[in-house]
């Protein structure tokens, strides 16, 4: 497989597009460039694929199966779909999530849950998405996990998310439930300061 | 953990953004951040030699020397360096470790002053690369060996010391096995040694032909029938001495069975049965013609040796593993046999008086020639027999001269190969073994991070937090990442031990009832906790009235159960949740109190209002179900006051 060598655009360029300054972009490239020092094998530099998000996120969440929700996590990374995420999408995306605001989260989150991207979010979808966060938990947890919890926790979700309850969640009535629930708006400060 | 994922810590932080609305609890604290996050450039000076490089770069193995806090020692202010009175070029290697997350193993060093470096450097020897792995291995192997054979060499005289209570048994048995122990293992060693020679000379030399005593017909005789009594004795002597010796060896045995089906046993009881049988056989005409063949086997008395020399051992079992290279050398050896016999009868046939009367006849004829031994016992007559001839004679050369040396190199190769083959698979389990431990350690950390304490509110008292804090930055964000991941699912992340107690309790129909028992943490505004878990506490109180436990206290907890289904809910604790009439049989999140619920359930129903036990800052957890366990394994029937105090 011919290693493809991407570079990507100019410093100033990401930075005037991110929210990033220009030390925070370079600590962030180092990081990205030289991905993982077990798997570099099939990674072409500049870019990084599925199994790599997938290797790193086995190795912070040990104890369940993490490759489900990483595979979500890249589709919403990887917005042109190319299979790849390159250090521009990267950086887009963590610009959204760390120094975005309460909008733009909320936003990327739909566009997370939303797995065929139609501007809805089903049932199925929901459960989904939940059943790969509950797989990152294991099987050792305490209280015993549940068949069923994803699903109640997806029922739980659209009681609250859904307005109308036609069976589906928009984003507007995503936004709007968000923004009332204040548990959620406190935790969006959470992770700000994470460079 | 291989913490050279540090680096991408902060994007799986930004990740759990998609965990945020689906939280139904509200989610922890980030943990404080250190002010100057820049990233700086160390300089490190070792023996002259100035390496410089980032500051992550080193703080990706945080429990090493460079990437921990223990390079601070070895500061010096004045230079602003980092200042290692070690070998410069060794330390090339180890630098490298911390930016490829590979470490590679120098080729023209000494072994052992590359384990010196990272001992010192804090690398255990398991993080050498893939690549140079083997190499490492081999030559650590070597060494070891090396000193081994001085060492051994050391301690000549002393053998390895049985402990003092060995019975018989087992000195004997190591006195068999290892002959240079004791003298007298060694005397016996040579002794039978002898006696096995002597045989062997005895059988070969009673088939020579004395002269025999002057007779009418100068006839020659075998010295075996001139001397049968010289023979006789010597023989008897020899196999007394080989019967004696192996039931000595079948009663030293550690295990008999198998000393019974081992190949040296087998051997000793082929070499000694000819002479019972012959005793046992009376001597008449139509049998002694058996007992002649069966004195054939005596000759087996000559791999009795194996046990005296090691390259006899090594011999056959490498023929043991060239056995399927051997076997296709024979079948195609036999192949052409047949088919060269074959031609050579039917070209031999018209002639008159020919040796080739048959195809097996011409077997014989083939194998002379392919070997190109060529006796000249058998040769074709005819034109056609002499060409065929002469192409069996050319291809004999070929069809055994090439599968030889193909044979030799797969006896080196398949050698080489089993060695190979087992030194993967031990690499392998070293692997397992070592993802397995960092998994663990991860896990483990954040596990013990818990029981200490850290989840604790920081408003609650400072004492606690000292044994906390002294997390590196990344574990703390690592730590706090899990701790989201719990609230979001509602569950925790628990060992082994507690969740197949969990596993095992909930399949008894653990009751949820003790539920009022007090969270150890504070709950906030939580109206979602309540909503919870209401379903699946439900489902649980339903299963609780159907269980039918078959562990043996099992009918108590029955009794129990139905009378807890009926009690009052004891808002004591959950005053400040809506107490909804079906919360009494909810399941507290928060609760690590549930397993220690569970096993406290034989106490009589009457007791509920004490039931409330007080909350056990972050000490609950599993410190608190193993003591409940054995209180409760202890007295069948708990009393209230002990399951209280049994949980503190």
């Amino acid at each position: 497989m011919a290693t493809v060598r991407h570079r990507p655009e100019a410093l100033e360029l990401l930075e005037a597009q991110s929210k990033f300054t220009k030390k925070e972009l370079q600590i962030l490239y180092r990081g990205f460039k030289n991905p993982w020092p077990l798997s570099l094998r099939e990674c072409p530099s500049g870019v990084v694929n599925e199994d790599t998000f997938k290797e790193i996120y086995s190795q912070f969440f040990p104890q369940g199966d993490s490759t489900t929700y990483a595979h979500f996590l890249f589709n919403a990374f990887d917005t042109d779909h190319n299979g790849a995420v390159s250090f521009e999408d990267f950086i887009k995306g963590l610009s959204i999530l760390l120094r975005g605001t309460v909008q733009e989260k909320l936003n990327w989150a739909f566009n997370l849950y939303d797995i065929n991207k139609d501007g809805y979010i089903t049932k199925e979808e929901m459960l989904d998405i939940m059943k790969a966060i509950y797989d990152m938990m294991g099987k050792c947890t305490y209280p015993v996990l549940k068949e069923d919890a994803p699903r109640q926790h997806v029922e739980t979700f659209f009681q609250k998310m859904d307005k109308n309850k036609d069976g589906v969640v928009t984003i507007d009535e995503f936004i709007e439930s968000c923004q009332k629930d204040e548990n959620i708006m406190r935790s969006m400060q959470l992770f700000e300061n994470v460079i | 953990m291989a913490a050279g994922v540090a680096t991408w810590l902060p994007f799986a932080r930004a990740a759990a953004v998609g965990w945020l609305p689906l939280a139904q609890q509200r989610l922890p604290p980030a943990p404080g951040v250190k002010a100057s996050r820049g990233d700086e450039v160390l300089v490190v000076n070792v023996s002259g030699r100035r390496f410089e490089t980032w500051k992550n770069t080193l703080d990706r193995y945080p429990d090493t020397l460079l990437g921990s806090s223990e390079k601070e020692f070895f500061y010096d202010a004045d230079s602003g360096e980092y200042f290692f009175d070690r070998d410069p070029d060794m330390f090339r290697h180890v630098l490298n470790f911390y930016r490829t997350g590979r470490l590679h193993c120098p080729r023209q060093e000494c072994i052992q002053a590359f384990d010196e470096e990272l001992a010192f450097y804090g690398l255990v020897p398991e993080l050498v690369g893939d690549c140079c792995l083997e190499e490492y291995r081999d030559r650590k192997k070597e060494n070891a060996e090396r000193l081994a054979e001085d060492e051994e060499a050391e301690q000549a005289g002393d053998g390895p010391s049985l402990p003092a209570g060995s019975s018989l048994r087992q000195q004997l048995w190591r006195a068999f096995e290892n002959p240079h122990t004791s003298t007298a293992a060694l005397v016996f060693y040579y002794v039978t040694g002898f006696f096995i020679a002597v045989s062997v000379i005895a059988n070969v030399v009673e088939t020579i032909p004395c002269r025999g005593p002057a007779r009418r017909p100068p006839r020659e005789q075998p010295c075996g029938e001139r001397f049968p009594l010289a023979f006789f004795c010597m023989d008897t002597a020899c196999v007394l001495i080989f019967t004696g010796e192996y039931l000595l060896r079948l009663f030293a045995a550690p295990s008999r069975c198998r000393f019974l089906r081992s190949v040296m046993s087998l051997i000793d009881v082929v070499a000694i049965l000819p002479y019972y049988i012959g005793l046992l056989v009376p001597k008449n005409e139509d049998v002694s013609g058996a007992f002649v063949t069966l004195r054939v086997f005596r000759v087996f008395r000559i791999f009795k040796f194996s046990r005296h020399s090691q390259g006899l051992r090594i011999l056959g079992y490498t023929l043991k593993s060239c056995a399927s290279e051997l076997g296709f050398l024979l079948f195609s050896l036999t192949m052409a046999i047949i088919i060269f016999a074959t031609v050579m009868f039917y070209a031999e046939k018209g002639t008159n008086k020919t040796n080739f009367t048959s195809i097996p006849a011409a077997f014989w004829y083939t194998i002379v020639t392919m070997t190109t031994l060529g006796y000249g016992d058998m040769v074709p007559s005819t034109i056609a027999g002499k060409i065929f001839g002469s192409i069996c004679s050319l291809s004999g050369v070929l069809v055994i001269a090439l599968p030889v040396p193909v044979i030799v190199s797969n006896f080196s190769r398949i050698y080489h190969q089993n060695q190979r083959a087992d030194k993967r698979r031990a690499q392998q389990k070293v692997r397992l073994a070592r993802i397995r431990l960092a998994k663990s350690g991860t896990t483990n950390a954040f596990l013990q991070y818990k029981q200490n304490g850290g989840l604790e509110d920081s408003s609650s008292g400072g004492e606690q937090a000292l044994c906390v804090r002294n997390r590196s930055a990344f574990e703390q964000q690592h730590h706090h990442l899990l701790h989201c991941l719990e609230k979001t699912t509602c569950h925790e992340f628990t060992d082994e031990l507690t969740f197949s107690e969990a596993l095992g309790a909930v399949s008894l129909g653990g009751r949820t009832s003790r539920s009022t028992s007090v969270s150890s943490q504070p709950v906030g505004p939580g109206s979602l906790l309540s909503s919870c878990c209401p379903r699946r506490a439900k489902r649980r109180a339903i299963r609780l009235a159907n269980s039918t436990a078959s562990v043996s206290h099992g009918s108590m907890q029955e009794l129990d159960t139905l009378a807890g289904l009926q009690r009052s809910p004891a808002p004591q604790s959950r005053s400040s949740l809506n107490a909804k009439p079906h919360d009494s049989l909810d399941l507290n999140c928060d609760s690590r109190d549930f397993v220690a619920a569970i096993i406290s359930i034989p106490t009589p129903p009457a007791n509920t209002p004490d039931e409330s036990q007080p909350s056990s800052p972050g000490g609950g957890g599993s410190g608190a179900s193993s003591t409940l366990r054995n209180s409760s394994l202890g007295t069948p029937c708990l009393l209230p006051e002990t399951v209280k105090i049994s949980s503190l």
